[in-house]
């Protein structure tokens, strides 16, 4: 069940009125133009005992993302592809307005939005993760963990599942003499197969404006969001309104354009901090 | 489980289930069936059975009360009958993303502003399950919350577009949902030319991803002129001379 939120946090109007009188003179109050997301910092392999890692941060949101390797058996209406599993953990010690317990709606959402983009686009791909049809397969389980909260969730962590993905080494099996198999060791040398890059554009509407990248208070006095996820050919491979309010046609269509556009500045960046990483490794 | 079909559109460019790609299922509504709720409906695209009920709006619970508005409760739940095999009636991931997205359909369209400190539910539970389940949700509830006089800014509803084959095709069933190469479910209230909910599972170019939403406001404004029928016939009433008399 689903509950109107009631511990948001209180923005006076006077703020919101302040924000747009400033959208209206072209400024945001970051400095940033409507259409250019936050700096953005990745670093990769920052965990040992993962198979792959990747700590990212879009302006001061902060999520790390974990993929583990494990073996397991494929589901039986996809015998010959390997299981994905993405969950996200909107730990209380990213914010105050986050709370312990079980994943809310929110952190289920994240995590399914992130899943459909992998799944359905074949982001990775999944017939390499076959050992034996039918029985034995890889089970690719990614957690995204916030780590701080400073608006736009989805883009950070899609940059920290793309940029984790990219670093993932498979486990190293072995066959028994019984013609058992098991892990040998738990890193290898051996990438993960990728079939294409993608990258989410997150915009939110405040009154007439469409913005890129909303920060904590714009994503707070925000009429709705919208999260459109794109691969390199331009093609969108997910989508999401999520917010309370709504759109016209007019401002779909705006959006559209504003987040493919900013999709390229996304893809630039990502591209540059795993040219980066590269280096250093 | 169902096979995959050979061919998703025939030689004559009809669908698996005979249908045009701009075609939708044969859609029934119904309003007021259920005693004990304010306002209910049940709504059919095809197999697709959604029923909707809407109990308020009544007091809030002190934790949840909000001092200037209704606070909305979705719930989206699918009944252990609904699908091929058993569902398990405890609420999944699925069904908890989709109760949130419903909710937030409808947060636009409900003048929650006239009641403050009170909630307002709408029940939705899926009784059979064939493609487009939350968006036969969504046109249930906005049949449900007119049955039950809760202002609302206009009627709403909703269509899932897919694409099979290559072609953009609307009201997708399940055999187009699960083997398509795309699903978007879009849900609008037309006659304030508002979309309050889309979603998209698989690919789409940016010019089909456009072109899905005028196939789905084209769709969902005939659902709703449906709607409107369905409410006007439920509440005529004969008089004596044999009148017809609103």
């Amino acid at each position: 069940m689903s509950i109107t939120p009631y511990r948001v946090p209180v923005v006076p109007k006077i703020k919101r009125d302040n924000y747009i009188k400033l959208y209206e003179k072209g400024f945001r109050t970051d400095e940033r133009d409507f259409y250019t997301p936050r700096k953005i910092s990745i670093k990769t392999n920052v965990l040992e005992k993962a198979n792959g890692s990747s700590l990212v941060k879009l302006g001061n949101t902060t999520i790390l993302a974990g993929i583990k390797i494990e073996l397991g058996q494929p589901y039986p209406d996809t015998p010959s592809e390997g299981v994905l599993q993405v969950h996200a953990e909107l730990s209380p010690l990213a914010s105050s307005f986050f709370e312990p317990g079980p994943p809310d709606e929110n952190s289920i959402e994240l995590s399914r939005v992130i899943d459909r983009s992998l799944r359905d686009p074949r982001v990775i791909d999944f017939n390499s993760l076959i050992i034996n049809p039918g029985n034995k397969a890889w089970v690719i389980w990614i957690d995204l963990y916030a780590l701080n909260y400073d608006g736009n969730l989805f883009d950070a962590s899609m940059l920290a599942t793309m940029s984790a993905l990219y670093t993932t080494r498979m486990p190293e099996l072995e066959e028994l003499e019984t013609g058992e198999i098991k892990i040998k060791n738990k890193v290898s040398n051996r990438p993960i197969k990728i079939n294409k890059r993608i990258v989410s554009v997150t915009t939110a509407k405040i009154g007439k404006y469409i913005i890129v990248d909303p920060n904590l208070d714009e994503e707070i006095i925000s009429d709705t969001r919208s999260v459109l996820v794109f691969d390199e050919e331009g093609n969108i491979v997910g989508a999401q309104k999520t917010g309370m309010g709504s759109y016209t046609m007019e401002e779909i269509n705006n959006t559209i354009e504003i987040s493919s556009k900013a999709s390229q500045v996304y893809f630039k960046l990502l591209e540059e901090a795993l040219e980066n990483e590269k280096l250093e490794r | 489980m169902m096979a995959r079909p050979e061919k998703f559109i025939d030689e004559s460019g009809r669908r698996v289930d005979g249908r045009l790609p701009n075609e939708l299922r044969p859609i029934k509504m119904q309003v007021g069936l259920l005693k004990n709720a304010n306002g209910s409906a049940l709504v059919e695209y095809g197999l697709t059975k959604v029923i909707a009920a809407i109990y308020g709006p009544r007091e809030s619970q002190k934790s949840v009360s909000l001092p200037d508005r209704a606070s909305l409760r979705v719930r989206y739940h699918m009944a252990p009958f609904s699908t091929e095999e058993r569902k398990n009636p405890v609420p999944t991931r699925r069904e908890i993303e989709l109760s949130k997205v419903l909710r937030e359909s409808l947060e636009p369209i409900v003048m929650t502003n006239y009641f403050p400190r009170t909630t307002i539910d709408v029940f939705v539970e899926v009784l059979q399950s064939d493609g487009g389940t939350r968006t036969v949700a969504a046109t249930a509830a906005s049949l449900a919350l007119a049955d039950a006089g809760i202002p609302i800014k206009a009627l709403f509803g909703g269509v899932a577009v897919g694409k099979v084959d290559g072609v953009l095709v609307v009201d997708i069933n399940e055999v187009e949902d699960m083997y398509g190469d795309a699903d978007m479910p879009i849900v609008a209230a037309p006659d304030l030319n508002l979309v309050t909910l889309y979603q998209l599972n698989g690919v789409l170019s940016k010019d089909e991803f456009q072109e899905a939403f005028d196939i789905a406001m084209n769709a969902i404004t005939g659902i709703v002129n449906m709607e409107k029928e369905t409410l006007k016939s439920s509440y005529q009433v004969e008089n004596k001379e044999g009148d017809l008399e609103k």
